[in-house]
C-alpha cells in the first residue's frame, strides 16, 4: 500500500518535471529559431555586403545585369505602402473597435460583426490580390484617367488600399478586446459626472486603452510591412523611387518573391538575401520602438 | 493534462512508425530514378515527355519546375542529374563551375508582343520602334514612327504603357537579348538578362500577370511567352525581321528562326535571326548536364539512363512538342544535340 502511494507520487513528480522541461524547451526553440534565422540571413548576405557595401542602402539602382544592387527604392516602397495602409485603416479600425467594444457589446449583430472580422483576417492574401486587381485597380485607373495621369491602375495607392483592408481585422480585434476590458466603474463614474457617451469614449476609454490599441496598430503595421503576395500583384513592380502615390513601385518582399527563383549568380542571390536581412531589421526596429512606446504609456496610465 | 501527454506520446509513436514504414518503402525500389530541376517555360512539354518515357521504359523522372536559376544552382550543388534553363550559361559562369557542363537544346520558344488597342487587330512594329517604346522614348500611340509602318490604321492618341515581367524569367532574357542586338542604346542602358533594370513601365508577375495588365489597361503593350499568347488567343503584333519582312509568331515561323548556323555547343542566341521567314524573338531552351557523369557517387547505370533519356528527348520525344505549341528542333540542330550527348563520359570513358 505504502509502496504504491510512493510510486504514484514519484510518477506525478516525474510528469511534472517533464512537463516543465518541455515548456523550457519550447521557449529555447523560439530563441534558437530567431537567432538561427538572423545568422543564416547574415552569413548568406556577407558576399553582398562585401560586394555593395553601404551603397546597398543608399543607391537607387537595382541592376542585376551590371551587378549594381541598391535597395533604397524597395525600402522606401515598403515604408510608404505600409504607412499609407496604416493611415487608411486607422479611422476604420478605430471606429469599428469602439463600436463593438463599447456600443454593441452583445447580440446577434455583434456575433455577425465579430465573426466577419475573424473571417476577414483568415482570407489568404492571394485572394485579396485578385480582388484588388479586378475591383480596386479599375477604379483607380478611372480616377487616374480623370486626373489626366498615365492610367497604370496598379501602384502604391492600389496596394495600400488592399493592405489597409487586410490589416483592419488585426488592429480592430485587438483594440476591441482592450476596449472591452476598460473597467465598468470608471465608465459609469464618467457618465454619472455628466459626460456624454462621446466624451466618455474620448476622455476615459481611449486614454485608458491607448497602449493596447497602439499594440494592435503595431501588429497590423508589422503585417503590412511583411505582406508579399497581394502587394506583388498590385504594386506595379517598378524599380524606381516613386514620385507620387499613383506611381508603380516595389517592396523588399515583392522583389525577393519575384527574383529569387531565377537568380543564379552568387552576388545576385546574396543581394536578394540581404534584402531579407534589411526587412528583418525593419520589422525588428518597429517592433522594438513599439514596445518602448507601449511600456511608456502603460506607466503613465 | 497527463492524459493529453499520454495521448500525445502515443500519437507521436504512431506517426514515427508510419514515417519509418514510408521511408522503408521508398528506399526499397530498385529501378533508377532521375532527378531534374529548372526552367518553368518547358515544364508542360517535359512533364508530357517524362510521362511517356516512363510508360515506354519504366524509368521515373522527377522534374521540379523551380526556375532556371534554381536548376543551375542545384546542378552546381550536384543534387540533381540534370538542370534545365531558358538562357545558356555565360562563359564567365561556366568558368566558375567545377566540371564541364553541356548544353543540350530540347525545343524552341518565342516571345510575342501583345497590345491593347481597342478596334485594332493588326499591328506592325519594327525593331527600333519596339526598343524605343520599352525605353520610354515613344510615349503616345499616334507617334509618327508607329503610324509610318501602319498606314491605314487609325492609331489613338493615348499614352503607351509598357509592361514587363517582374519575376526573373527566360522570356525576359530572350526579349532583352533581342533588343540588345538591334539597339545600341538598349545594350548600353539596359543590357540583357533574366531580370534587368527597366527604364520604364509596369511589371507583372508571370505571363499571366503581364497578360492581365495588358488586357486591362488601354494603351498597354507587353511581351508574353508565345505559347501563353496562343492559348489565350491574344492580339499580337507582327515584327519586322532582319530581312525586312513582317512576321507573326507561330510554331512554323519560330522553327524557321533556327535555320541559321549555330555554334557546335549550341550556346547561341537566335534572336534577330537572319532566316528569311524566321520570327525575330525566338530562342532555345536547354537541358544542362555534366560532361563527366561520375559525380556525387552516381552509379554508371544512372549515368547511362540520363544519356538515354536525353537521346530520346531530342529524337522520339520531339513528337510531343507541336501539339503543346512548342517549336521542335530542326534536323540540323537535332543532329548537333545528338553529337553533344555522345560526348558524355563516365570517369573519363565514353558511355
Amino acid at each position: 500500500m505504502l509502496n504504491l502511494t510512493q510510486k504514484t507520487i514519484r510518477s506525478v513528480e516525474l510528469k511534472e518535471s517533464l512537463f516543465k522541461k518541455l515548456l523550457v524547451l519550447s521557449g529555447l526553440v523560439v530563441v534558437f529559431l530567431m537567432s538561427g534565422l538572423f545568422l543564416t540571413l547574415f552569413t548568406k548576405s556577407l558576399l553582398s555586403i562585401s560586394h555593395s557595401g553601404f551603397s546597398f542602402l543608399t543607391s537607387s539602382t537595382w541592376d542585376p545585369v551590371k551587378e549594381t544592387y541598391g535597395a533604397l527604392p524597395f525600402l522606401l516602397g515598403t515604408l510608404i505602402t505600409s504607412i499609407l495602409a496604416l493611415l487608411i485603416s486607422l479611422p476604420f479600425s478605430a471606429a469599428l473597435s469602439i463600436f463593438i467594444g463599447e456600443y454593441l457589446k452583445e447580440g446577434f449583430w455583434t456575433t455577425v460583426l465579430n465573426s466577419s472580422i475573424d473571417l476577414l483576417a483568415g482570407i489568404p492574401s492571394v485572394i485579396f490580390g485578385f480582388w484588388g486587381l479586378f475591383v480596386v485597380v479599375p477604379i483607380i485607373r478611372k480616377i487616374e484617367l480623370f486626373l489626366g495621369i498615365i492610367p497604370h491602375g496598379v501602384g502604391i495607392l492600389s496596394s495600400s488600399i488592399i493592405l489597409a483592408l487586410m490589416i483592419i481585422p488585426y488592429s480592430a480585434s485587438i483594440s476591441r478586446e482592450v476596449i472591452s476590458l476598460v473597467p465598468q466603474d470608471i465608465k459609469e463614474a464618467a457618465l454619472s459626472l455628466g459626460a456624454t457617451p462621446f466624451e466618455m469614449v474620448t476622455k476615459v476609454i481611449l486614454p485608458y486603452a491607448k497602449s493596447g490599441i497602439f499594440a494592435g496598430f503595431l501588429m497590423s503595421f508589422g503585417r503590412a510591412i511583411s505582406e508579399t503576395m497581394a502587394v506583388t500583384m498590385l504594386i506595379g513592380n517598378s524599380n524606381k523611387i516613386p514620385s507620387s502615390i499613383f506611381s508603380p513601385a516595389n517592396t523588399l518582399s515583392s522583389v525577393i518573391a519575384n527574383e529569387f527563383a531565377e537568380a543564379a549568380e552568387a552576388e545576385y542571390l546574396s543581394s536578394l538575401i540581404e534584402l531579407a536581412l534589411v526587412l528583418f531589421f525593419v520589422t525588428a526596429f518597429f517592433s522594438l520602438v513599439g514596445r518602448f512606446i507601449i511600456k511608456k504609456w502603460m506607466v503613465n496610465a | 493534462m497527463i492524459n493529453t501527454i499520454k495521448s500525445l506520446t502515443r500519437l507521436s509513436a504512431i506517426l514515427g512508425l508510419i514515417l519509418i514504414t514510408l521511408s522503408g518503402c521508398s528506399s526499397s525500389s530498385k529501378t533508377v530514378e532521375l532527378q531534374g530541376a529548372g526552367a518553368t517555360f518547358p515544364y508542360p512539354l517535359y512533364s508530357k515527355m517524362f510521362d511517356a518515357y516512363y510508360k515506354e521504359n519504366d524509368i521515373k523522372i522527377n522534374y521540379q519546375a523551380i526556375g532556371s536559376g534554381g536548376g543551375i544552382r542545384q546542378l552546381k550543388n550536384k543534387t540533381v542529374d540534370f538542370g534545365a534553363s531558358d538562357a545558356f550559361m555565360s562563359d564567365k559562369a561556366l568558368e566558375k563551375t567545377k566540371g564541364t557542363i553541356l548544353h543540350i537544346p530540347i525545343c524552341l520558344g518565342a516571345v510575342s508582343i501583345s497590345y491593347n488597342l481597342p478596334g485594332i487587330d493588326k499591328l506592325k512594329l519594327s525593331s527600333d520602334v519596339l526598343a524605343d517604346i520599352f525605353l520610354g522614348k515613344i510615349k503616345k500611340w499616334d507617334n509618327a514612327r508607329i503610324q509610318e509602318i501602319n498606314p491605314g490604321v487609325k492609331l489613338p492618341s493615348i499614352s503607351i504603357v509598357s509592361v514587363h515581367r517582374s519575376d526573373g524569367s527566360g522570356t525576359t532574357f530572350i526579349f532583352t537579348d533581342y533588343l540588345a542586338k538591334i539597339s545600341s542604346t538598349w545594350l548600353d542602358v539596359v543590357g540583357r538578362g533574366k531580370s534587368v533594370n527597366w527604364p520604364d513601365g509596369l511589371g507583372g508577375k508571370g505571363n499571366a500577370g503581364v497578360a492581365g495588365i495588358v488586357q486591362q489597361t488601354p494603351g498597354a503593350i507587353g511581351y508574353i511567352g508565345h505559347i501563353y499568347a496562343i492559348q489565350n488567343k491574344m492580339a499580337v503584333a507582327s515584327l519586322k525581321n532582319k530581312s525586312g519582312r513582317f512576321i507573326t509568331p507561330s510554331i512554323k515561323t519560330v522553327s524557321y528562326a533556327a535555320n541559321t548556323p549555330i555554334p557546335e555547343d549550341t550556346r547561341a542566341s537566335i534572336t534577330n535571326s537572319a532566316a528569311k521567314n524566321g520570327y525575330p524573338i525566338s530562342g532555345f531552351t536547354w537541358i544542362l548536364v555534366y560532361k563527366d557523369q561520375n559525380f556525387n557517387s552516381r552509379s554508371k547505370e544512372q549515368a547511362l539512363q540520363t544519356k538515354r533519356l536525353l537521346d530520346w528527348m531530342v529524337t522520339q520525344g520531339q513528337r510531343f512538342a507541336e501539339p503543346l505549341h512548342y517549336a521542335p528542333l530542326t534536323t540540323e540542330v537535332g543532329n548537333q544535340a545528338k553529337a553533344i550527348i555522345n560526348t558524355m563520359t563516365y570517369s573519363g570513358s565514353p558511355l
